[in-house]
């Protein structure tokens, strides 16, 4: 054996000659091939590889859009109308980027939601799920700043909205906003440095999602029954069983995604966003992207601007202590008869704050908003870790492959889960 | 029936968030299904669906009314409004024959230079120039407006809660006297569906017969603002019957390919069960 070469155990000589010397082969072999995979995945798996297919289709159809666009206050609404009509397939590249990232949150929000339902956030994954918080944070930046590309009316005044609010900051507040704006107000310097940030922050996600993956391929991936495979019997090797049920979730994400774009594609979108930004005449109702608004209701439901500042900000920050709010040592929420009710509740206010986001700030829909916004936070803060002191959770199963030989199909609760009965 | 509202945008992004919940809790249809469940907002009024052959899922433009809705455009609308993005070439989109499209170009003067001598010039209009603007610029169009700027009319119809719903009902939707007990402001109109129902718009379309049309079409008030409409929308998405023909092919390529998939799915699986 040569020295300082790789021991390759492909025989394709080219495959051989480079894997020898830059052992990709034997790699991509370990962590798609034969990786071990627990065997009773549910479709809520297929979420993290839809993602990271969203994520190659925003930069793909990004690197396209900014060929032909111009970022300049006075140009900027144009070139992206004409994109929409003179460039070839521009309109299809463009409704792609468009509701690609309505698509990138549907996807991302499920995948949070899944690791919140199954535990996913828990030791030894912690590291794990706190890249993902990141990579969240990261994609609400790129979004922001992708929204006041076209120079809309709800470009502008979202933006003016959003870069004011560090404002609220107290002593370096002002001159953060000015550095954010590089200048006195939302203006073409502001738009100049949206841009380059906006093409930026996605390779600096694929970055952080590269380090997702590899932290995910030291623990490995959890599964619905949270209990941690025993042996060979509990795992399926990746290939070929995880890529053909990735693939029939990347088909299925695909009919919803080409649904809005060619069938509703500005669904999504706010009109007021094809009126070119006037700096002279502010909307009736400034409203984010809908992505935004639970979080956007957290900010107006309190009456202080810091106080609102901090708890939006709250709302994320508090997720990338999530694993050690939650005392409980059970993963799964279909073993924790209180927690699972609590956290689907919690899911159902997600929405009522998603719903209150989108109100004007006034009347009841203040009230509900401050309701839901208590209750999101006591979810992590109260109730969580309460529950693992007096939750009692019902008995696992003993094992993956006994679980799920069973029937086949996955565990009703965890009626079905009695440790002693045979398979 | 299928209202939808005039003002208070921020009532149809709240509606959106609902629809985003049921469409992640049911299924992609419920998206769709979630559009005509917009519910009229206090104080403003329900928008009447003008019931447009583009606005059904699969619709297509009708030809005659957007060549119609061209000849309205252009013989009152652009007197004060602009539609800049729209080029003369573009019409042929609507049916035009190439020669027409020259003619009509032609008709126009269009801003050129400088010339060799360093002179601004005008010339007959081409194919490919874009639509001529009826001012030079925003405060020549104020101050021939009484104060007021006409918006520029390219892609209108995206840009206003309610589409081409809106437009229609907007344009036949004056009332003069206005209602009892209503004053309306030196130089204002009265208009049912217009947000504050205060518009500086005089009543574009004001008798039938106001324009002729030339293939027999009877032209009332609601066919002109019909048509009118109509090409307005075809103006804001000219992609509209190319995006719709490629979205029903993908679709059903894409529900092949699934079901295929799934079967390769459950013969690979068949044996781990």
């Amino acid at each position: 054996m040569a020295s300082g070469l790789h021991e390759s155990s492909f025989t394709n000589p080219v495959v051989r000659w480079i894997d020898q010397r830059m052992p990709v082969f034997t790699m991509m072999q370990k962590e798609y091939g034969t990786f071990p995979t627990p065997r009773n995945f549910n479709y809520f798996w297929n979420f993290g590889a839809l993602a990271m297919i969203n994520l190659m289709i925003m930069i793909a159809t990004g690197i396209f859009l900014a060929m032909n666009y111009t970022a300049h206050t006075s140009l900027a609404f144009d070139s992206v109308e004409r994109i929409m009509r003179d460039v070839n397939y521009g309109w299809l590249i463009r409704y792609v980027h468009m509701n690609g990232a309505s698509m990138f949150f549907i996807v991302v929000l499920i995948h949070v939601w899944r690791g919140m339902y199954y535990g996913s956030y828990k030791k030894p994954r912690e590291l794990l799920w706190i890249l993902g918080v990141v990579i969240f944070l990261l994609m609400m930046a790129t979004a922001f700043m992708g929204y006041v590309l076209p120079w809309g009316q709800m470009s502008f005044w979202g933006a003016t909205v959003i870069t004011n609010l560090f404002s609220a900051i107290p002593l370096v507040g002002n001159s953060i906003v000015t550095l954010l704006w590089g200048g006195f107000s939302v203006d073409n310097p502001t738009l100049n440095r949206f841009f380059s940030l906006h093409y930026l922050l996605p390779f600096v996600i694929t970055g952080v999602v590269f380090l997702h993956v590899a932290a995910l391929h030291i623990t490995g991936s959890n599964n619905p029954l949270g209990i941690e495979p025993k042996g060979p019997q509990d795992t399926l090797p990746f290939h070929p069983y995880y890529t053909i049920k990735d693939s029939v979730g990347i088909v299925v994400y695909l009919i919803v995604f080409a649904f809005l774009v060619f069938f509703t594609p500005n669904y999504l979108g706010h009109p007021d966003n094809y009126i070119p930004a006037n700096p002279l005449s502010t909307p009736a109702h400034i409203v984010p992207e809908w992505y935004f608004l639970p979080f956007y209701a957290i900010l107006r439901a309190v009456p202080n601007k810091l106080g609102g500042v901090l708890m939006m900000f709250g709302a994320i920050a508090v997720l990338f202590v999530l694993p050690w709010l939650d005392r409980s040592p059970v993963r799964s929420m279909r073993f924790r008869p209180i927690a699972k009710w609590l956290f689907l509740l919690w899911t159902v206010n997600f929405f009522v704050l998603m719903w209150a986001g989108g109100k004007p700030a006034e009347g009841l829909y203040v009230v509900i908003s401050r309701l839901s916004t208590a209750y999101y936070f006591a979810y992590f803060l109260v109730i969580l870790p309460l529950l693992g002191k007096i939750e009692r959770p019902l008995p696992l199963p003993e094992s993956i492959s006994r679980a799920v030989l069973r029937g086949g199909g996955p565990l009703p609760g965890g009626a079905a889960a009695k440790p002693m009965e045979k398979a | 029936m299928r209202v939808l509202t005039t003002g208070k945008a921020a009532m149809l992004n709240g509606l959106k968030g609902a629809a985003l919940a049921a469409a992640l809790a049911l299924s992609p249809l419920a998206l769709g299904l979630a559009v005509p469940a917009a519910q009229a907002a206090e104080g403003s009024v329900a928008i009447p669906d003008a019931r447009f052959q583009h606005d059904r899922m699969l619709g297509t433009f009708d030809r005659g009314a957007l060549q119609r809705g061209f000849q309205v455009y252009k013989e009152v609308c652009s007197a004060c409004h602009a539609a800049h993005l729209l080029s003369y070439r573009n019409l042929r989109d609507i049916g035009l024959s190439e020669a027409e499209v020259a003619a009509i170009a032609a008709s126009y003067q269009i801003p050129d230079g400088p010339n060799d001598n360093g002179e601004m010039f005008e010339r007959p209009g081409r194919a490919s120039d874009r639509f001529r603007r009826p001012f030079a610029n925003d405060a020549a169009a104020r101050a021939a407006n009484n104060g007021a700027l006409p918006p520029d009319l390219s892609v209108i119809a995206k840009a206003r809660p309610g589409g081409g719903n809106y437009i229609h009902a907007l344009l036949v939707g004056y009332e003069d006297p206005p209602p009892a007990g209503i004053t309306v402001m030196e130089g204002m109109h009265y208009n049912k569906y217009f947000p504050g129902h205060q518009i500086a718009m005089a009543p574009p379309l004001n008798s039938d017969g106001q324009v002729q049309y030339g293939d027999g079409t009877r032209a009332t008030v609601d066919q002109m603002a019909r048509d009118v409409t109509t090409f307005l929308a075809w103006a804001a998405e000219p992609e509209l019957e190319t995006r719709r023909a490629m979205g029903i092919r993908i679709i059903l390529f894409l529900i092949v390919l699934g079901g295929l998939t799934y079967a390769v799915k459950r013969k690979i699986w068949a044996d781990v069960h």
